[in-house]
């Protein structure tokens, strides 16, 4: 378990003051010019032997991802981009960094943009953040008056630091349908290659980070590499904010390091399963785009990349999904698979044709309403849309569907069976007296 | 160069080349409905998925990755995609299932059917069923204008249709609205469409959600003759194709041709056709008592001689309107020099345009596809956009390459480019009459006929010829000095030399009242001859020239009979004979061979091979068909000694209605109501 000194989000609860006065006393800002002055390979270096992946679900090095950033300037500006559009279901800790300790997320910024050659960082807040965007607002205009950020700062980088507001569209956390909408175009994404680092924001060299990459950025450069990556598991290092919803006594957010286990992690800042081990019935692990894992598999095992990717999920975002076993998993995944619907962004086929059938027949086998034979059509569908899309949202879509069938599948017969049993499910009608 | 290995043939192209370039350099077909040459690249369809080896597990887009991404094997062995591997295979089954869950397949009762590219790839790549047993969507119709019919619950997103229009028409009125599976392509206002190349999303869309409106239900690809041809409605010369069934035009579609529309064409083109049906001459018509009464050849012919014998030669005149061929506009000045009369003209009063000044002096010199090379355009009294609708596309595109700024003297317009305004008339380009050369390697005039066509065009030609000279607009190996032309048999004509010949009246002189005792009018419908001459209109439409015509003769339209036309650069171009004319109708030079006989005056040719050969005698860069006799730049330095005083008069285009400019496009029921709709006075109907 994670110690107190080792935690690096220390008003994640917001029990402090998140303004500047309250962020220097916790640390914040201190030292940011030494950084600086180290210079931009030494961040990179630091960043990259620290072994920080990234925290928006795909696990890529963070440091790696800075240092594809061109070193020599051709002109173009260099942009960071911060991807505050936390949309994943399940996912809310970049909220409580937005709301509760915003200047690490400004200092990270600033360290970022200068290891990258960068002058302007934009954040991409999610459209439904709206107090969190007057929060990082007030606190990005309290840094500019201290003078720790902006055209001639303290710090003496110049560098600039600007909020936008989404409209609340999932797609758009894509970090290249992200760059459209942020261009204001339409939030589709882009064909890649060229990837964001050659041809990013308003064609320039761009990184997309995470909020809570770019947030411990500070603290991992302040207490040295070394510190960080000796938390959690070999090439799973460091702390991370764990959302756990569902059927948990106490549903929190918590900092942890990474590779504690499943087990430890709800016991000890959950309070437990609800109504105890034995009741529970499998977890999302990552938010709702990666497969559910079940129960048996999922309580000793270690919340980290590599470990989830094991058991054929991943740890996504960190927002655990506890079910007990009093879910309906096939309308839970029914559910998910109507967001994922409701969300394609309707660029290209597999997606946009396939997740509105998807979900229909998801809609109908959570009533029982459909042949067996539609398990396998199904999972074969969803086979068709991952990796024929041109961003992930189409694997997004298949992978719960395909944990479903993996290790649902009887749930979903037994489901049939009992709709065929009785197939007229409406009262019996008993004439008028 | 790059070496890639497709399904094991070695291909070596340019490194930019896409894998789907590349897979059809090795003779690989790649299915595809998003992409498209001429546009930018989507990469949504997901068709064209083929497997990269060493890349990723899974397909990639071949239209959206470049040879140069693939990466070379572990030991240096060459990159190497696969467009058939089982990845591709079952990549692609599921792409087209996914295109047809929501498809209606209603191919029975589709205009698209049997020139589908959803048909036919669902033949060669689909499943041989559906597994979809949900409902379909549906999607309600949109009104985009009356050329383009939408059946949208058809549309497959490709966006073909949103990217022509914003990046090649010009305009950004079409969009895909909403997201997932609720896209729809829409103009979100239900609104027309105002660009002047709409009609070209027709052949764009992959299936049947945007078909021609005018042409619906009417014909089925399979029972069209096609006939390749050359378009008459402007002066760019358009490549066309004219589909017929029996004797009707059905539609009109582009033909590739680099060099002149690259595949597209105007609206104007490709609607014309029931304007080929409408208000056509078919007999011969003679005027008594004030009425045009039906009247046989003969007695035509002989009501013709009759007053011929009687005028004196100087009070004949002959006048060839804007779609003559070459070879009847050969036959009538055969007729007229044999007549003993120097009065013929194709010009419009005060035109200066000349063949005596040289080739170059009215040529379209840099050629369309050299403004893919100018880097500074002015255009000088014209509005490309009505006037030349596909050579302004080319334009636009040389705009979007940045490299280009263009200038404007003239009516302001939307050009559908950004222009710099530089004034209105004559004082305007004076200032370039001194100008300091230009930094512009290959700076570009284009001179419109509205500059031109008035009193004061000689003193205007010989200006622009001067600030050319001074900006330097003509160098070694470039002649950006260039006169567009509206109408198609212009440049045929001044070619040929129907110009007024030693102490012949022009066009000004002839319409002067009492000037002629008689006038041979070959389709002039723009001008208006006075009271007092006998008029001998020939042409094909009940169009202005008829209704003042003492005798009129029908002859054939454009797609009726193989003429000769060239175009504004000089490009000599044939048309080809794809119906026949209605009635009593002859092919036009048949005509003048036939009336010349009966004036006593036979021209020496039989058939159409001997006139061309006479007309090849003499002329002969008009046998070098497809090509053009590029004018000496020497000849535009002569320009400038071109005397006159310029007035103050601002330029006013040539072309004000698009849709209206000839007797075809004025008989057209389609072109009516474009031009109404253009004019904003009609109400659209709200559908």
């Amino acid at each position: 378990m994670l110690q107190d000194r080792d935690r690096i989000f220390t008003n994640l609860y917001g029990r402090q003051d998140p303004g500047l006065k309250g962020a220097l006393k916790r640390g914040n800002w201190d030292g940011t010019k030494l950084l600086l002055e180290m210079g931009r390979d030494w961040i990179i270096d630091e960043m990259k032997a620290s072994g920080l992946r990234g925290r928006g679900g795909a696990g890529f090095p963070t440091g790696m991802k800075w240092s594809f950033m061109p070193k020599v300037n051709d002109g173009r500006p260099h942009y960071l981009v911060i991807n505050g559009d936390e949309s994943e279901p399940g996912t809310c800790k970049d909220r409580e960094i937005l709301r509760h300790d915003p200047h690490l997320l400004i200092e990270g910024a600033m360290l970022a943009s200068f290891a990258m050659g960068a002058h302007a960082a934009y954040i991409y807040i999610r459209g439904e953040f709206i107090a969190e965007r007057i929060a990082l607002q007030k606190a990005v205009d309290e840094a500019y008056e201290a003078k720790l950020i902006g055209k001639d700062n303290k710090n003496g980088y110049p560098f600039d630091f600007y909020v936008h507001h989404g409209a609340g569209a999932y797609i758009c956390g894509e970090e290249t349908a992200l760059l459209e909408s942020l261009e204001g175009k339409k939030g589709q994404p882009r064909l890649k290659p060229p990837f964001p680092a050659n041809m990013g924001l308003y064609g320039c060299p761009t990184t997309v980070n995470n909020v809570e990459s770019i947030a411990v950025a500070g603290t991992i450069l302040r207490r040295g590499a070394g510190w960080f990556a000796g938390l959690g598991r070999p090439n799973n290092v460091g702390t991370k904010l764990f959302c756990v919803s569902g059927h948990v006594n106490t549903p929190c957010n918590v900092e942890e390091a990474m590779g504690i286990t499943f087990r430890e992690l709800i016991d000890k800042h959950c309070g437990g399963i609800r109504g105890g081990w034995d009741n529970l019935k499998c977890v999302i692990p990552g938010g709702s785009s990666v497969p559910l894992v079940p129960a048996e598999q999922i309580a000793d095992a270690y919340m980290d990349f590599d470990t989830l990717r094991g058991l054929r999920s991943g740890l996504g975002t960190a927002a655990v999904i506890v079910m007990d076993k009093s879910t309906d998993i096939v309308r839970a995944i029914a559910r998910i698979a109507h967001f994922y619907k409701h969300e394609s962004c309707g660029q290209c086929t597999p997606c946009r044709e396939g997740t509105g059938w998807m979900a229909r027949v998801m809609a109908r086998m959570a009533e029982g309403r459909a042949q067996k034979r539609e398990i396998d059509m199904l999972l074969d569908v969803s086979t068709r849309i991952e990796g024929h899309t041109i961003c992930a949202l189409g694997d997004a879509a298949a992978w719960p569907i395909q944990g479903l069938i993996r290790h649902f599948r009887h749930e979903i017969e037994a489901k049939i069976d009992q709709y065929s049993a009785n197939p007229h499910s409406d009262p019996i009608r008993v004439a008028a007296e | 160069m790059t070496k890639i290995l497709v399904d094991d043939v070695e291909v070596d192209v340019p490194p930019h080349y896409t894998l789907l370039q590349a897979a059809e350099a090795a003779g690989m077909e790649v299915p595809r409905f998003c992409f498209h040459e001429r546009l930018s690249i989507a990469g949504n369809c997901r068709m064209c998925l083929v497997e990269v080896k060493g890349g990723p597990p899974k397909p990639q887009a071949s239209c959206a990755m470049n040879v140069r991404d693939v990466r070379p094997g572990p030991n240096g062995e060459l990159p190497q995609i696969f467009t058939k591997s089982p990845m591709v295979k079952k990549a692609r089954e599921g792409v087209m299932e996914f295109m047809l869950i929501n498809h209606p397949l209603d191919c029975p009762i589709c205009d698209q059917g049997g020139e589908c590219d959803l048909q036919d790839q669902a033949i060669a790549y689909g499943m041989d069923s559906s597994r979809y047993a949900e409902n379909k969507r549906a999607v309600e119709d949109k009104y985009i204008g009356p050329l383009v019919k939408t059946v949208m619950t058809r549309c497959i997103h490709c966006t073909r249709c949103v990217r022509f229009t914003t990046e090649v028409a010009g305009i950004t009125e079409l969009g895909l609205l909403g997201r997932g599976e609720d896209a729809e392509i829409t103009t979100y206002l239900e609104k027309a469409m105002t660009s002047e190349m709409q009609g070209n999303v027709i052949d764009l869309c992959p299936v049947g959600a945007l078909t021609s409106k005018p042409y619906a239900f009417s014909a089925r690809p399979w029972e069209l003759q096609k006939t390749e041809s050359v378009d008459v409605m402007d002066a760019v010369g358009s490549a066309i194709r004219v589909d017929t069934r029996g004797r009707e035009v059905m539609r009109i579609m582009p033909r590739l041709n680099e060099a002149v529309n690259e595949e597209w064409i105007s609206d104007k083109t490709r609607f014309i056709w029931d304007g080929l049906r409408t208000q056509r001459l078919d007999r011969p018509y003679i005027r008594e008592n004030g009425k045009l009464r039906p009247a046989s050849w003969a007695e035509a012919f002989s009501a013709i001689a009759a007053k011929v014998k009687a005028a004196k030669p100087e009070k004949i005149g002959a006048l060839a309107g804007q779609l003559a061929g070459v070879e009847e506009m050969f036959a009538l000045k055969g007729l007229m020099a044999a007549l003993g009369s120097a009065n013929l003209d194709c010009r419009y009063p005060g035109s200066p345009l000349h063949p005596k000044h040289g080739r170059a002096s009215y040529l379209f010199n840099s050629t369309i596809a050299g403004i893919e090379e100018a880097d500074a355009i002015m255009i000088i009294g014209a509005n490309p956009r009505r006037e030349a609708a596909v050579l302004n596309s080319r334009i636009r595109k040389r705009h979007l390459t940045g490299k280009a700024t263009i200038g404007l003297i003239g009516q302001q317009a939307d050009l559908s480019y950004p222009v710099t305004y530089l004034g209105a008339g004559p004082e305007s380009l004076e200032k370039f009459v001194d100008h300091a050369p230009s930094k512009a390697q290959k700076p570009m005039f284009i001179i419109g006929q509205g500059a031109i066509n008035r009193p004061d065009g000689a003193a205007v030609l010989a200006m622009a010829a001067k600030a050319a000279a001074a900006i330097g607009v003509i160098k070694d190996g470039w002649n950006g000095f260039n006169i567009l032309h509206t109408e198609a048999a212009f440049v045929g004509a001044l070619d040929l030399g129907f110009v007024p010949g030693e102490g012949g009246a022009d066009t000004g002189a002839m319409l002067q009242p009492g000037a002629m005792d008689v006038i041979f009018n070959l389709g002039a419908d723009e001008i208006d001859i006075p009271v007092g001459a006998f008029v001998i209109y020939q042409g094909t439409h009940g169009d202005k020239g008829a209704h003042r015509a003492d005798i009129v003769l029908p002859g054939a339209a454009y797609t009726e009979k193989s003429a000769t036309y060239v175009n504004t650069e000089g490009r000599v171009q044939m048309t080809n004979r794809a119906s026949f004319p209605p009635g009593d109708a002859r092919e036009d030079w048949a005509i003048l061979r036939a009336l010349s006989e009966a004036l006593g005056k036979k021209l020496p040719y039989d058939n159409l091979g001997q006139l061309r050969a006479a007309l090849y005698a003499e002329f002969p860069h008009f046998a070098a068909l497809d090509t053009i006799a590029a004018g000496k730049a020497a000849d535009i330095e002569a320009l400038a000694k071109l005397k006159g005083k310029t007035e103050k008069a601002p330029f006013a285009n040539a072309v004000s209605a698009f849709h209206l400019t000839n007797p075809v496009a004025r008989a057209s029921k389609v072109m009516a109501e474009c031009a109404a709709l253009a004019a904003g006075s009609a109400q659209v109907a709200a559908e």
